[in-house]
């Protein structure tokens, strides 16, 4: 047991920091709330992407082969660390260098990777994933959006949900229904689709915050080429799958540097604010919870830490992305709660810290339902990690 | 960055838990919790044999010299089997030795801890209850060339067993730790019976018990300084334990999940069971990690050890009690039994939740770290 970095970590660590100093944008200045200003957002975030590619350090976890680095699961932590703390913008096509590019380098064709792998990691090509459907949220496998076999083509009809940056996206990896005579895992294949196909039309979808981050997507009479299935007809299940493992397991490192920067800010505000006739950070009572809300985050750390250990020796990722997710997401809500109490009606103002604790607590009520529910992380876990029957 | 146990101290944890299961079966434990004082000379010096007792006393002194995270691999298995022994107490004591007395001192206690030959414990709390030191009040009046001890402490584990007892005592404005014989003249023991018959509790009476000032182990800022950072070492090993128990009860409630039929079912197909046993393993993960961290910043003196100590405390008295409520509550009327093993963890978690202090003791130690202004 040595938590120490090993000193290739170290150079890693600190070759990226001096790239990120020398490299870091200047600030986006235009307007988000008009739709020229959102579109300029998305061009200004893909010419960082680009840069970021042309360093080298976009899709480090990718073979080399395909332009990546082939980096360690630690050294892949250290990286979303270190962007985090950089405090540059995040990397726009984070779907598909993290899960859909890796999908393809998996099961696709060499025409598919030839075609789609560059341009995931220049960003010239955006891409989104098409897996939710208004009838099926957790339940993954029941989706009813249908391919129909008609020639070299599918053509595709149905709705997708909750699809984060369709509405930017060149291109967007679906699960469609192509055999419902079977049972419901086995009829089901992945697509790779061009969103501006004929038939595609995306709807932000506005939320909780009043921010639309997530869309919409009806597929209406979309043909696609049979070229474009990824692995195989009918068995789109087990891509599903390692995609759904995938996106558990990239949630952390980056995750404890903005949980940490939000505790920080939290525990500075509660040195001035008020709190039952007292400075926040003399009562008691919020002494005793900041602190709890201190060590959670802490050891949530060693959690990860301890999981990235364990994934480098075993090189697949197991449930233990589950359990840190069962973690953090939780641990979020119960954050906000605290800064919720600490800074009392302060904290319910759009204009206190930009709207930073309105937003931080309606936002949090997603954690625990995006990218699988509590209720199905804590089955995973029961299951995979247990060994109980399976409840379903 | 590694953060599993190297090769050799999985061989270690794996020695310890087949020692464990073969001496100190839950027959063992039951038969010592009713007796006064919860000690089985023969199992002592089977751990002694082991090299156990003097785990962290450097080799100088007849121990095996290793780190926290040993002790932690081993203290883990000690909790697995409940096991009732003066080990967290001698732990305790002996940390302290280490970081006081004189050379002469450090090997006449240690060299025996080490041998097996000697048991130790440490009396701090008195009626108040505090884990502070600061708290201390018991009086001990410097006359001519001795100390005279006069005053009760309370909840001092294994002190019927241990062969000396070092008392922390008050002396002017400073603190003192005085080794006292249990045998001592003035001394007395009395069993205060507590919820965890399995680690006994007792009274200590020192009525004009007489040490030599040169028997003093250290004096002032120093001793403090000791009993803080020899504290903070018991406490990672209790938490080591802790996690132990926890293992323990999870890993009965899954077999208990996986067996018990109610509607045709075994239980664990239930998703209201499951959860339960999925919130168990998040609570018994999280405490080993903090512990193991805590473990491995005592061992490197990381800068993070005292708050790490304070965390892995704070965390594991909350998460073990959450843990065996959660272990009792999906056994259903059996977990409620005399008969079943569950309630010796369940009060051992209980005991061990307070002893070196609670979770809100600790997080208001947190909050003096990282909450308060930095000082400049």
């Amino acid at each position: 047991m040595d938590l120490k970095p090993t000193p290739q970590e170290q150079q890693f660590r600190e070759e990226l920091r001096t790239w990120l100093q020398a490299n870091k944008p200047a600030p986006f200045e235009g307007d988000e709330s008009t739709p020229e200003g959102r579109k300029a957002h998305v061009e200004y975030l893909k010419a960082w992407q680009k840069k970021v590619f042309e360093g080298g350090w976009a899709g480090i976890s990718w073979p080399k082969e395909y332009g990546g680095r082939g980096a360690t699961i630690i050294e892949q932590a250290i990286f979303q660390e270190e962007f985090t703390l950089a405090g540059v913008p995040h990397l726009v096509n984070s779907l598909g260098i993290a899960i859909i590019g890796p999908t393809i380098i998996a099961v696709g064709t060499e025409e598919q990777k030839q075609r789609y792998i560059a341009k995931i990691l220049s960003a010239d090509e955006i891409w989104c994933q098409g897996f939710s459907e208004p009838n099926s949220g957790s339940d993954v496998a029941s989706l009813g959006t249908k391919a129909v076999r008609d020639g070299d083509d599918f053509i595709v009809n149905g709705q997708k949900i909750w699809t984060s940056f369709a509405h930017f996206s060149d291109f967007c990896l679906l699960l469609v229904r192509t055999n419902p005579d079977v049972a419901k895992h086995k009829g089901i294949t992945a697509l790779l689709v061009d969103m501006h196909s004929p038939g595609v039309t995306v709807k932000p979808l506005r939320q909780i915050t009043g921010e639309a981050d997530f869309n919409e997507v009806y597929f209406d009479n979309v043909r696609i080429p049979v070229a474009n299935v990824l692995g195989e007809i009918d068995k789109g299940w087990h891509t599903a799958i390692a995609t759904l493992m995938n996106e558990r397991a990239n949630l952390g490192s980056s995750t404890y540097v903005m949980l940490k920067r939000t505790l920080d800010a939290l525990i500075a505000r509660s040195r001035t604010s008020m709190h039952n006739g007292k400075v926040a950070a003399q009562d008691p009572i919020t002494r005793q919870k900041l602190a709890q809300a201190y060590l959670e985050l802490e050891i949530f750390k060693s959690n990860l830490n301890r999981s990235l250990s364990k994934m480098s020796k075993s090189k697949v990722p197991g449930p233990e992305g589950s359990i840190l997710k069962l973690y953090w997401s939780e641990y979020n809500q119960r954050l906000q709660q605290i800064a919720q109490e600490t800074l009392g009606p302060v904290a319910s103002l759009w204009d206190t810290d930009d709207g930073l604790w309105v937003h931080g607590y309606l936002r949090t009520r997603a954690n625990t339902i995006e990218a699988g529910t509590t209720e199905i992380l804590k089955n995973i876990v029961a299951e995979r990690v247990l060994g109980l029957p399976k409840s379903y | 960055m590694d953060f599993d146990l190297s090769k050799p101290q999985q061989l270690l944890q794996q020695s310890a838990r087949d020692f464990f299961s073969r001496e100190c079966p839950a027959e063992k434990v039951r038969t010592l919790m009713e007796t006064d004082t919860a000690f089985d000379a023969k199992l002592w010096e089977g751990i002694a044999d082991q090299g156990w007792t003097g785990l962290i006393v450097p080799e100088e002194f007849g121990g095996l010299g290793l780190g926290t995270v040993e002790l932690a691999a081993v203290a883990e298995e000690m909790g697995r089997a409940c096991l009732p022994s003066p080990f967290i107490s001698t732990i305790w004591a002996s940390a302290l030795i280490a970081r006081t007395g004189s050379e002469g001192q450090k090997a006449q206690y240690l060299e025996a801890i080490s041998a097996g030959t000697l048991k130790a414990t440490v009396a701090l709390l008195e009626a108040s209850a505090d884990w502070n030191p600061d708290g201390v009040q018991l009086k001990a009046e410097r006359e001519g060339g001795s100390f005279r001890l006069k005053g009760r402490k309370e909840f001092v584990s294994d002190a019927a067993v241990a062969d000396v007892i070092l008392c922390i005592a008050r002396t002017g404005d400073d603190l003192v730790i005085l080794p006292v014989s249990r045998t001592a003249e003035g001394v007395t023991v009395t069993l205060t019976p507590s919820i965890d018959a399995t680690r006994k509790l007792y009274a200590v009476d020192f009525d004009n018990v007489i040490i030599p000032e040169g028997d003093a182990l250290e004096t002032g800022y120093r001793a403090l300084d000791a009993i803080q950072q020899a504290t903070g070492v018991a406490t990672i090993a209790l938490c080591a334990e802790m996690i132990g128990g926890m293992q323990w009860t999870l890993d009965t409630t899954v077999e208990y999940a996986k067996t018990r039929l109610q509607f045709d079912k075994p239980i664990g197909i239930y998703q209201a069971v499951q959860h339960r046993c999925a919130e168990m393993v998040l609570f018994t993960e999280s405490a080993r990690s903090s512990v193991y961290y805590a473990a491995w910043a005592l061992s490197e003196n990381d800068p993070s050890a005292k708050l790490a100590v304070s965390m892995a405390k704070a965390y594991c008295s909350d998460s073990a009690r959450e843990t065996g409520n959660r272990g009792i509550q999906m056994h259903g009327g059996i977990g409620f039994t005399w008969e079943h093993n569950l309630h010796l963890y369940y009060k051992r978690a209980k005991s061990s939740e307070v002893m070196f202090g609670d979770a809100t003791y600790h997080r208001e130690l947190i909050a003096k770290e990282v909450v308060d202004e930095p000082e400049k």
